[in-house]
């Protein structure tokens, strides 16, 4: 059977949908599959509402895996759209190869990094997803069509962090990037306050970095947490391969609850000592250190939660800051809060990043979410930033033109790519990106 | 020299689980089936995991004729020639209760087509001394339901059939494991209602190659359901006909 009804929500269990999917495993059955409409999707990590679509249809592509050819000499791999970042990592790290940016979780797919262009631990100095795709190979109605920057600059411009709608991504051809072993480095240094935590990522000179932060932190503590700096070195892997514990059950309210969480933070800031501490990490340890879990999306409950991400441009740290504060007062729990320094690399109109700071902060689905939100999404547009599509749930579409200036051009590349608007999703709709 | 496989129904996502794990070790890959573009998808990618080789080649098991150049391609290969079958079709039962024409294709897909290749493989098997064939049938060949007593005929058939070769294989330094799988997530039942203790392709043919590694003969997928099985062959025809599991 090619299609199943089934309700289904994002990685963030606050946005549902109901609808058909579709799971092809081969090229034919694929194109059957979009000849009915509808978006493709990952592995649905996206936390809102981007790879929903609700009383329609959509294609899910992580079937569509297969690794169509790699030249180990130059570092290029050719691969359907449905594997994992992380499948990649393990297959190539042996090799001394893997993929040049990577999320926070080895199961985005790569058909969802590219529609997100996604970044890493390494933006400062890698850029984003999209910059290392050389081509990819969009499903049309006519059949498999390349697109690279030179055949359609347009095109691929408007597909890198183009959110599904320029077309099902079939395969995409990537430049790899050269590791020395399959080990990291690691450094955690614990970080006092805000200020000093700014400082630290700017004066970093490692080629990975990601700031820990204890969101719940008021007043003086604002901001604290563990600075964790990371380089490549050589050696095989450290330690046997993980295997995944799952979370068997949806978690009690009361689980997250304030308190519980402020202790967290507190037993989690507490693991490096006050001089620090140097560790060597298996790769897919340091990148995707949450995979360690799986489904740990259920902690948060029936309710689910939301992901406020956004990012500020590097002179507007203090307005950074301002948010933060925010957030503190807010009073939600938010155990899992990122602070990164990010460069200017882009490959899309939509792409996320900018030169600059960005924060991530889980906000479990409350009553009083949507105000907090609203009032972060506010400050974000004064401070000249942006709110992360990939984690969005709640945004307003008027926000939409201020924090994407290229939302315009992206339209039309997407309207001539698809001018029925049969690749919308929920997200695509809520915020108005396809009609002004 | 490492080992070939010639695949049978190497489309089906259980068979790629397994071929990729095959062309890590280094194995040559005989990819059959009638999807070919598609396969030369899967035989690229077990050439980057690592294969000696991979290649597409065509069967139908409703077309007797593809299966003399399958076996003139196994005699040209070097070393040891094993086969994995993963063919089978199961149409609703309805349909096969409103059309009983269906049965023949049901039969030829799961039982006679892969056992005719078998049957020319055997002698390789045997004059080379060494050799294994895989053959997949399913929990639902263990008993007859209402549900999908046709499938579970052909499937009951390739299993007896696979019993017999084993018994003749093994006397050659041939091998024959029969894998019964429960129900697993793969295109084949996408969508169908009331399914329980899915597996994933994945640990079928992690299940698989460890079975072959302990040479055993007939395995359960995932274990558990030896035991599911074993409850539902013990209850009494006159109980049973009145059931529907
Ligand atoms: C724990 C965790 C950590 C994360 N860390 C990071 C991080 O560090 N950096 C970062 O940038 N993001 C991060 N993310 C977000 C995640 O990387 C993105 O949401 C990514 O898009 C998810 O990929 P997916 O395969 O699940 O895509 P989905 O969420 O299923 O889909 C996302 C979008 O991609 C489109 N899409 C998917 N496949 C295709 C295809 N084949 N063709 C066309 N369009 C397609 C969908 O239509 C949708 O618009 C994280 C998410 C989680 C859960
Ligand atoms: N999924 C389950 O729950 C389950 C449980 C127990 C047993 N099984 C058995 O496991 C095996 C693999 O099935 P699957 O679940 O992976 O489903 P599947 O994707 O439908 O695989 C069936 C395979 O059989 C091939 N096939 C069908 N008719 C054919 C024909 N006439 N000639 C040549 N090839 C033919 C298909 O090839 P094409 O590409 O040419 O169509 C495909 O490769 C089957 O034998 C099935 O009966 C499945």
């Amino acid at each position: 059977m090619q299609w199943k009804t089934a309700d289904y929500a994002g990685w963030g269990r606050a946005l549902r949908a109901r609808g058909r999917i579709a799971r092809p495993e081969r090229v034919s059955a694929l194109r059957d599959a979009l000849a009915e409409g509808g978006p493709a999707i990952g592995n649905r990590l996206s936390y809102g509402d981007g790879a929903l679509n609700a009383d329609g249809a959509a294609v899910q592509m992580t079937r569509m895996d297969r690794l169509l050819a790699f030249a180990p000499e130059t570092g290029v791999i050719e691969v359907e759209a449905g594997a994992t970042i992380g499948a990649l990592l393990k297959l190539l790290a042996p090799q001394g190869w893997m993929p040049a940016v990577m999320p926070g979780t080895g199961l985005a797919t790569i058909g969802g990094c590219i529609a997100n262009d996604v970044h890493g631990k390494n933006h400062h100095g890698a850029g984003s997803f999209g910059q290392h795709v050389l081509a990819v190979t969009l499903m049309t109605q006519t059949g498999p069509r390349e697109v690279s920057p030179a055949s359609d600059p347009a095109l691929f411009r408007a597909t890198m962090g183009g959110q599904g709608q320029t077309g099902a991504i079939l395969s995409a051809r990537l430049k790899l990037m050269a590791i020395p072993g399959q080990r990291m480095k690691v450094v955690e240094t614990r970080m006092r306050d805000f200020d000093s935590f700014i400082a630290a990522l700017d004066a970093s000179e490692a080629d990975f970095t990601v700031g820990w932060i204890d969101a719940t932190a008021k007043r003086k503590r604002l901001g604290r947490g563990i600075l964790e700096e990371g380089t490549l070195v050589e050696g095989t892997r450290p330690g046997p391969e993980r295997r995944p514990k799952p979370v068997p059950f949806d978690a009690p309210r009361a689980l997250l609850s304030w308190p519980v969480v402020k202790i967290f933070n507190r037993w989690y800031g507490s693991g490096v000592p006050d001089s620090g501490r140097k560790r060597t990490r298996a790769l897919d340890e340091f990148f995707f250190p949450l995979d360690a879990l799986t489904d740990w999306n259920r902690l948060y409950g029936k309710r689910g939660f939301h992901q406020f991400q956004c990012v500020v441009p590097a002179d507007r740290a203090p307005a950074l800051k301002e948010i933060l504060t925010t957030i503190a007062r807010g009073g939600v729990a938010s155990p899992l809060a990122v602070l990164k320094r990010m460069g200017p690399g882009r490959a899309g109109h939509l792409s996320f990043p900018m030169d600059g700071y960005t924060l991530a902060v889980d906000l479990p689905a409350r009553a009083r979410v949507p105000a907090l939100y609203a009032r972060l999404e506010e400050q974000v547009i004064a401070a000249g930033g942006r709110i992360y599509l990939a984690k969005d749930a709640l945004a307003r579409p008027e926000s939409m033109a201020a924090m994407y200036p290229e939302l315009e051009a992206w339209r039309a590349e997407a309207a001539k790519a698809d001018p029925e608007r049969r690749l919308a999703t929920d997200l695509v709709r809520r915020l108005k990106l396809r009609s002004a | 020299m490492a080992e070939t496989w010639i695949v049978l129904g190497a489309s089906s996502s259980m068979a790629r689980a397994l071929v990729r794990r095959l062309a890590a070790r280094g194995d040559g890959l005989i990819l059959a089936g009638r999807d070919l573009a598609d396969l030369e998808r899967d035989a690229a990618d077990a050439r980057v995991r690592g294969a000696a080789f991979a290649e597409v080649v065509r069967f139908d098991a409703r077309e007797p004729a593809c299966v003399a150049p399958i076996l003139a391609r196994a005699k040209a290969c070097e070393g040891t020639v094993s086969a994995a079958v993963f063919v089978g079709s199961m149409p609703p039962q309805a349909e096969i209760d409103a059309d009983p024409g269906l049965i023949e294709g049901v039969v030829t897909d799961s039982f006679t087509g892969p056992a005719r290749l078998l049957q020319g493989l055997a002698p390789i098997i045997e004059a080379r001394g060494a050799g294994t064939v895989i053959g997949v049938g399913s929990v639902a060949g263990d008993r007859g339901r209402i549900s999908n007593y046709v499938y579970g005929a052909a499937k009951a058939a390739f299993a007896t059939y696979l019993s017999g070769l084993r018994n003749r294989l093994g006397r050659a330094g041939g091998h024959v494991l029969t894998v019964k799988p429960g129900f697993t997530d793969t295109a084949m039942t996408w969508g169908i209602e009331g399914m329980f203790l899915v597996a994933s392709p994945d640990k079928v043919a992690t299940d698989i190659l460890s079975a072959l590694e302990k040479q055993r003969n007939v395995i359960y997928t995932p274990f558990f359901w030896m035991g599911i099985m074993g409850i539902i062959r013990l209850i009494p025809e006159r109980v049973f006909k009145k059931l529907s599991v």
